[in-house]
């Protein structure tokens, strides 16, 4: 049970993780069209990637909902997790129960739900439906987030600043804030990703008014190969590299 | 979740109740009440216009056991499982050969595994269709090295979909399985075999039972989404393989029957009541176990 088996095998599983990535940024370059065929390196598709009006509109619009989705769910899931945090309440363990369930709802049965609700009440497909809908799947994942960084806090210290004259709201801003601020921005980027990403909710609530990245990459590579997504699939990677290095920069000056 | 006990703020005040209102709140219209509503339209009938309409019926629940559908949700359920089982044999071996390596690589190999579901996943869907396509280059290798005389039919069929969801979903049976081999005293191992047992019944009377909670874990999340990735299904699969969730979708956004996808959802939510069911039972069980 020992020796070298469990590192092939480890090898092995990377490969397979990152073989898929490897192609698309090797891709991105390839001059030639399609085909394993090298045609010599070139900036050709990321040039057709931007010249493409549609699929850098549905972009733009893909990263204005992640962002809005991601900040509202940061706030109002800090807030829920406060409240599970501090506050004994009747029906505390249900709306541990409650979030559990939505984390692990398949998605699909999420999205009909709330196009259910939005049929119900009249609401027209579209940026808002999204954003609820987006706002939805990532509340429970900052919810956790934050409150686990909660477990961590000594609750004695908002009774210090309490007991030194502070105002419950002012002893939560000035002491607490500051505490949870690596789970808000890990809550956030979480989020943020997680919206970025979804393709089975946003075709359920989406409209035609705010076309959505995914959704447009989807009616792409449905039939055929299209290279200018492996360009765009390297800058997302970038990008979320990027973001990632910066959190962790961030979490760590916070800790020193 | 570990609760650490605190001592209840002076006096109810305002804060308290705006917080509590504005969770409860978005838990009852977003989560609560949407679901409901489902519940609501697998019970109805299908009406053209509306969409729905009375009287109660259990219509939708007996159309589901209707031969055709059986089939087309067994067929789905077997690619789930198989899913399922695919990421388990990679990841067990995986996650306990990550257990047992130097603590200092354990961070950057974990993080290794994560960093893919930071990629978008359709575009990384749409990797594997490259990489499979016949004129791809794994069909490349294979001729180039000789292996093969004619590229390989791999794309759009049931392995091509399994492959991807597996891919998608990998990460997500490795993970609970780590923690659980992580937490693992290697003492009850050769305990096992101390006393006798070959390194088979260690295995299936020590180990699995100590893993189950992570290997049930790690089954909800996968093999749930497995169910319901149709985008998987389409890209790799082209129109040939069907999921629950391409089901579902042609029964909501093209045939507009409501009652049946409705049906079919709550289907997928009983499944999931199962999968947490089972998971909470073997935690229980084994923290039983513990105590002396």
């Amino acid at each position: 049970m020992s020796g070298r088996l469990p590192r092939l095998w480890l090898a092995l599983v990377y490969l397979l993780l990152y073989v898929p990535i490897a192609v698309l940024l090797l891709y991105s370059f390839n001059d030639a069209r399609t085909g394993y065929r090298w045609g010599g390196w070139s900036l050709r598709w990321y040039r057709a990637l931007f010249a493409n009006d549609t699929l850098m509109d549905s972009l733009w619009n893909s990263l204005a909902l992640a962002a809005a989705a991601a900040t509202l769910a940061t706030a109002i899931g800090a807030l829920t997790a406060f409240a599970l945090h501090r506050y004994r309440f009747r029906g505390r363990e249900l709306m541990h129960g409650l979030l559990f369930v939505v984390m692990m709802s398949p998605e699909i049965v999420l999205a009909i739900s709330l196009l259910a609700l939005f049929l119900l009440v009249g609401l027209q497909l579209g940026f808002t439906s999204l954003l609820i809908a987006h706002l939805t799947f990532c509340l429970p994942f900052v919810v956790i987030t934050v409150l686990a960084r909660l477990a961590g806090f000594d609750a004695r210290l908002l009774e210090a600043a309490r007991d030194l004259g502070a105002s419950e709201a002012r002893a939560l801003y000035t002491v607490l804030l500051p505490a949870i601020l690596p789970a808000l921005l890990a809550g956030w980027l979480l989020g943020f990703t997680l919206s970025l990403d979804d393709v089975v909710v946003s075709t359920f609530v989406g409209g035609p008014s705010y076309e959505v990245l995914p959704l447009r990459i989807y009616s792409m590579v449905r039939v055929g190969l299209k290279p200018e997504v492996n360009a765009l699939g390297t800058l997302l990677l970038v990008f979320s590299l990027l973001a990632l290095a910066l959190s962790q920069l961030l979490l760590n000056k916070q800790k020193s | 979740m570990a609760e650490v006990a605190l001592p209840p703020p002076r006096h109810r005040n305002l804060l308290r109740s705006a917080l509590l209102g504005l969770s409860w709140g978005w838990l009852l219209a977003l989560v609560l009440v949407p679901n409901l509503l489902v519940l609501a339209a697998s019970l109805l009938n299908r009406d053209p216009t509306h969409f729905l309409q009375l009287p109660l019926t259990l219509d939708s629940y007996r159309r589901l056991l209707d031969p055709l559908y059986l089939r087309v949700f067994l067929d789905s359920l077997a690619l789930a499982l198989a899913t399922t089982l695919g990421c388990l044999l990679l990841g067990y071996p995986f996650a306990w050969a990550l257990s047992r390596i130097d603590g200092r690589w354990r961070p950057l190999l974990v993080f290794l595994l994560i960093l893919p579901f930071w990629t978008n996943s359709l575009v990384r869907t749409y990797a594997i269709k490259q990489l499979l396509a016949a004129n791809g280059p794994l069909n490349g290798a294979l001729l180039a090295l000789g292996l093969i005389d004619a590229p390989l039919e791999l794309l759009y069929t049931q392995g091509a979909v399994i492959l991807g969801l597996v891919y998608l979903l990998l990460p997500f049976m490795i993970l609970p399985l780590y923690a659980v081999f992580e937490d693992l005293r290697p003492e009850l191992l050769l305990a096992s075999r101390d006393l006798g047992a070959g390194r088979l019944a260690t295995f299936v009377h020590v180990l699995i039972p100590l893993t189950l909670p992570g290997i049930l874990a790690g089954t909800l999340l996968v093999l749930l989404p497995a169910l319901g990735m149709f985008y998987v299904a389409d890209i790799l699969g082209g129109a040939r393989v069907l999921l629950v969730g391409n089901i579902i979708k042609n029964q909501f956004l093209d045939a507009r029957d409501w009652p049946f996808g409705a049906a079919a959802s709550i289907l997928l939510t009983a499944a999931m009541a199962l999968l947490l069911f089972a998971h909470r039972l073997a935690r229980r069980r084994l923290r039983d176990g513990e105590a002396p």
